[in-house]
């Protein structure tokens, strides 16, 4: 097929080069390449969210994105944002809410959820389910996917507060 | 140990799941894996009048080619597994990949073989394919037309099958004092899980093992289906589906995809891949629902029914699918008559093919039709005699102290309470005070709407004998054998194959709560033929009420047997033992005691056991359950339409469900909310369309809307409990009470606040177009 091109990315925090075909998909670079196969493919037209990692901090569907755009830049997978020793808020959210049923679109929805907290450390009821807008759950009816947002961002203001208070020693 | 049963706990199949480590078909990569792509017909209906693949064989990475002529007399064709009595049904063969003749857009006509999945694409497009090209019907009331195109020569009409059953005759309708008639669509539904189907094969040449990874309900069928298609021994056929991206039905039938793939390892030696991408899903994976149904419905002037009767013009779509042919008939018609006292119920049924996808079980299967139509009757009925909807339902609700109840339909309801659901449900959404804001908000020009649902399902598929009965080509029992290891740790294994309704957790919790052991010591395998030795599968809300009763009683051989050696180890009777918390003690003497860990360890030891009795510990149970269980409840949904815009705002949604005891909540909760969205889906957004031509219109998520998080609020959900009284856990099923009954909820509330337009009925999905219409259409009594 066609001429090959050299990658080289950061994944998760470690570099890897490649060489890809120029049409080949980053999910695919990240499933078949690197053995990341937490990423999935739902939809392959951008639609529902399952393949959403994040690029430079910002979630990206990697199901439309070329693996050479990803040229010099940073992949974060589900691999990456958090594991069984420390768990993301997000990732904790999930499991202590019921936001997951099969499990096949959460890691993308989970990606897409972070950069949301990211953007909006507060967000309403309605401002996640807005957010929400790029992914599609066909298990829970969201509602739960909804709490366990809340749950993430109810921890993170509760982790930043105790890192305040430690640091003022206000309450001492 | 003990309150395990019955507590939210967290869900033990989540970490790996949000870390990433799941275990989903596409996950597996072999060495030497080669990748499947399949050429698709791109018409509805044609005669193949040749093929060339040479340009494809010709191309760099191309392995393989195979078409319909390469495996005649290779390959067995996919069979269908439900046949229903006295039917007379016609079976045309289905072929794995078609010969001479397509049916349907999407109809396999080669599959690839290449060294990656980018070369197999390419080369499935330089695959030259001359058609002749027939005329195409889609819809199933023109098929049955004397001069509509015919798709099998053995199907005259194209009926595959009539099925008929029910005590209602035209006297009972002609002698009533109100009759009410009807015409309903269900429309064709895409499934839609968010994993694509998928096949991974691996063959063993020296020993003749096929390993199968599939994206599938049910493996051991999966196993039974396609040892016969392939020719492989089942005990040579090892299929895995340990963590499948949700199914809805649409995972429960055998595919040719899966065949080839399997046939293209043996016939290649090495391991093959294939994955459809959610074009292929749209086009060739199952359909659910399309059904005509003009029903009848009579009953006194005073609110009380009398009977009921349908017709069914089914559109199967172009092959029987495995459990097609059971949907619009057995699991359709047995419950017609609902939740209420209705003498005389009956379903004449057609199965029809046309040019379109096979359709099969999708969530609910059968029931949420039924259900829809009888809810939407009662409501029509109710506006009729001029009575409330809610109190219409109160007359003829099946009491409590009825059960069990025989129905018209010949089934025996188990148990219930469903005025109490309703009472709950009433409560919750704050009933009168709704009924009168909603007559102050009319005065004011705003639309409000409130519409009820009073259900009853059958769930739990068995028992074994019934689905003899009604033609199911297989047992509907269940496997269960729970291990106790020498530490006392547990490993427990189910036929029944989740995926995504959290077994794995309330599982564990049914053995923890009685063997007395920590929930965390016990794990579930699932999904894999080589691990379990028979199941059934997980469809139709069975994996409780049948694969969990079956670990229940696994479980209690397990207890059997340990306190024979308990009584051994303490020197007492076995009469003498109490068993409690996971303790073995003496009766009257407590302190003398040992635990199921003591106990286990000496099994295995075997040092010192009671003569007969054999080492280690385990039980079997092979649970045949002796009825269906029949989970119930009432929904709620209050609902504001936009007359300028036919526009339609959720204001509030209330679920009160029964499944008998519930083990855990949030999981049961969990499956309720899951299920009312795909039920509102169906009310207001999806819909499968096909133009003239069997083009399938709406292939893509930009064409077939899908419920997304921002059309909703947060719906409130509350249960009752009515043990079953026919299995040990006295559970019934909960995957698909939210599907069936939100449907006809939000259907009816919309009917409600539209009844000042004289707007009686609307056909599914209520698109803002479809409302504003027949706003427009109504009688003008605004």
């Amino acid at each position: 097929m066609s001429e090959k091109h050299k990658v080289t990315v950061t994944v998760n925090g470690k570099e890897h080069s490649l060489e890809v075909e120029p049409r080949q998909l980053l999910v695919h670079a990240l499933r078949d390449e690197l053995g990341l196969t937490g990423t999935h493919i739902g939809c392959d037209t951008s639609q529902c969210g399952a393949c959403t990692v994040q690029m430079d901090g910002k979630a990206v569907k990697s199901c439309t994105t070329l693996t050479v755009q990803a040229q010099g830049r940073s992949v974060t997978t589900v691999e990456g944002l958090g594991d069984m020793s420390r768990l993301h808020a997000v990732q904790e959210g999930f499991w202590e809410k019921h936001g997951l049923q099969c499990g096949f679109c959460t890691p993308g929805v989970m990606m897409t959820a972070a950069s949301l907290l990211e953007e909006n450390p507060h967000p309403s009821e309605q401002e996640i389910r807005e957010g929400l807008e790029g992914v599609i759950c066909r298990c829970t009816g969201y509602q739960n996917i909804v709490r366990a947002i809340q749950y993430a961002a109810d921890k993170s203001e509760r982790s930043s507060e105790e890192v305040v208070t430690a640091r003022t020693g206000s309450d001492k | 140990m003990a309150n395990v049963f019955g507590s939210t706990l967290k869900r033990r199949e989540d970490p790996r799941l949000i870390v990433g480590n799941g275990q989903y078909t596409e996950d597996v990569q072999l060495p030497g894996m080669l990748y499947a792509s399949v050429l698709r017909s791109p018409h509805a209906h044609a005669n193949i009048s040749s093929i060339n693949t040479e340009a494809a064989k010709a191309l760099e990475g191309v392995v393989a080619v195979y078409t319909g002529q390469d495996l005649e007399g290779k390959i067995g064709t996919v069979p269908t597994a439900w046949l229903p009595p006295d039917s007379d049904m016609k079976t045309p063969p289905h072929e794995v990949i078609a010969v001479n003749k397509v049916r349907y857009v999407g109809d396999a006509v080669a599959m690839v073989i290449a060294e990656n999945r980018y070369t197999a694409r390419d080369a499935v497009d330089l695959i030259e394919v001359k058609y002749d090209v027939l005329p195409a019907v889609v819809e199933q009331e023109q098929a049955m037309d004397e001069n509509a195109p015919l798709l099998h020569e053995s199907a005259p009409q194209n009926i595959a099958f009539h099925w008929q059953a029910g005590n209602a005759t035209d006297d009972v309708f002609d002698s009533a004092e109100v009759v009410v008639k009807q015409r309903f669509r269900q429309q064709r539904l895409i499934p839609n899980a968010m994993e694509p189907r998928a096949a991974v094969a691996q063959y063993n040449a020296g020993s003749g093992e096929m390993t199968l990874w599939v994206t599938s309900q049910n493996p051991h069928i999966h196993r039974f289906l396609l040892s016969g298609i392939l020719g492989i021994p089942e005990h040579k056929l090892r299929i895995l589906a340990i963590d499948v991206g949700g199914g809805f039905g649409s995972k429960i039938a055998c595919y040719p995809d899966e065949a080839m793939v399997a046939y293209a390892a043996r016939d290649l030696n090495r391991p093959v891949k294939w994955v459809e991408d959610r074009k292929e899903n749209f086009l060739v994976t199952t359909h659910g629902r399309d059904m005509v149904l003009d029903v009848e419905f009579a009953g006194k002037k005073d609110g009380t029914f009398s009977a009921i009767r349908v017709r069914n013009m089914a559109n199967m779509g172009a092959y029987l699918s495995t459990a097609g042919p059971g949907v619009p008939t057995i699991l359709f018609g047995l419950i017609v008559p609902g939740a209420y006292k209705i003498p005389y119920a009956g379903a004449d049924v057609y199965g029809v093919f046309t040019n379109t996808t096979p359709t099969d079980a999708y969530r609910g299967a059968g029931r949420p039709e039924a259900t829809y139509l009888l809810e939407r009757m009662v409501d029509l009925f109710a506006e009729e005699v001029n009575l409330d909807a809610v109190e219409v339902r109160r007359r003829n609700l099946i009491e409590a102290d009825e059960f069990p109840y025989h129905s018209a339909m010949g089934l025996e309801y188990d148990s219930g309470n469903y005025q109490a659901a309703l009472d709950k449900a009433l409560a919750m959404v704050g009933y009168d005070d709704l009924r009168q804001k909603q007559a102050d908000v009319r005065s004011q020009g705003k639309y409000l709407g409130i519409g009820v649902t009073t259900y009853v399902e059958i769930c739990g598929l068995g028992p074994s004998q019934v689905a003899g009965a009604v033609g199911f080509q297989g047992g509907l029992w269940e496997s269960a054998t729970v291990r106790v290891h020498p530490t006392g740790k547990v490993t427990a294994f189910t036929g029944a194959s989740p995926h995504g309704q959290g077994e794995e957790t309330t599982f564990a919790q049914i053995i923890a709560e009685r063997l007395g052991v920590p929930f965390e010591d016990v794990e579930i395998v699932h999904g894999d033929t080589n691990r379990i030795a028979m199941g059934w599968g997980t469809y139709g809300s069975r994996t409780t009420p049948v694969g969990g009763n079956a670990m229940a009683l696994a479980v209690d051989k397990v207890i059997e047997k340990a306190k024979k050696i308990a009584a051994h180890l303490l020197e007492v009777s076995q009469d003498d033992v109490n068993f409690s918390d996971g303790i073995f003690s003496v009766e009257g003497a407590p302190s003398r005691s040992t635990t199921i860990q003591d106990v286990t360890l000496q099994a295995y030891l075997a040092w010192n056991l009671p003569p007969g009795v054999e080492p280690a510990l385990e039980g079997t149970s092979f649970y045949d359950p002796a009825n269906f269980v029949y989970p119930f409840g009432t929904h709620v949904c209050v609902v504001e339409v936009d007359p300028e815009t036919g526009d339609i705002d959720l204001v509030k949604y209330v679920a009160v469900d029964d499944c008998g005891r519930v083990i855990n909540p949030m999981v049961a909760e969990g499956q309720v909310h899951g299920g009312i969205v795909q039920g509102i889906g169906q009310a207001l957004w999806e819909g499968a369309v096909y133009d003239e031509q069997g083009q399938l219109v709406t292939g893509t998520f930009m064409d077939y809307a899908m419920p997304k998080a921002r059309f909703f609020k947060n719906f409130e959900t509350a249960f009752t409990e009515t043990p079953a009284p026919q299995n040990p856990l006295g559970v019934k099923g909960i995957g698909e009470t939210g599907t069936i009954a939100s449907t006809p909820t939000v259907v009816n509330a919309v009917m409600d606040a539209l009844r000042p337009f004289g707007v009686k009925d609307i056909d599914m999905p209520l698109t803002p177009e479809r409302v504003w219409t027949a706003i427009q259409k109504g009688s003008g009594q605004q």
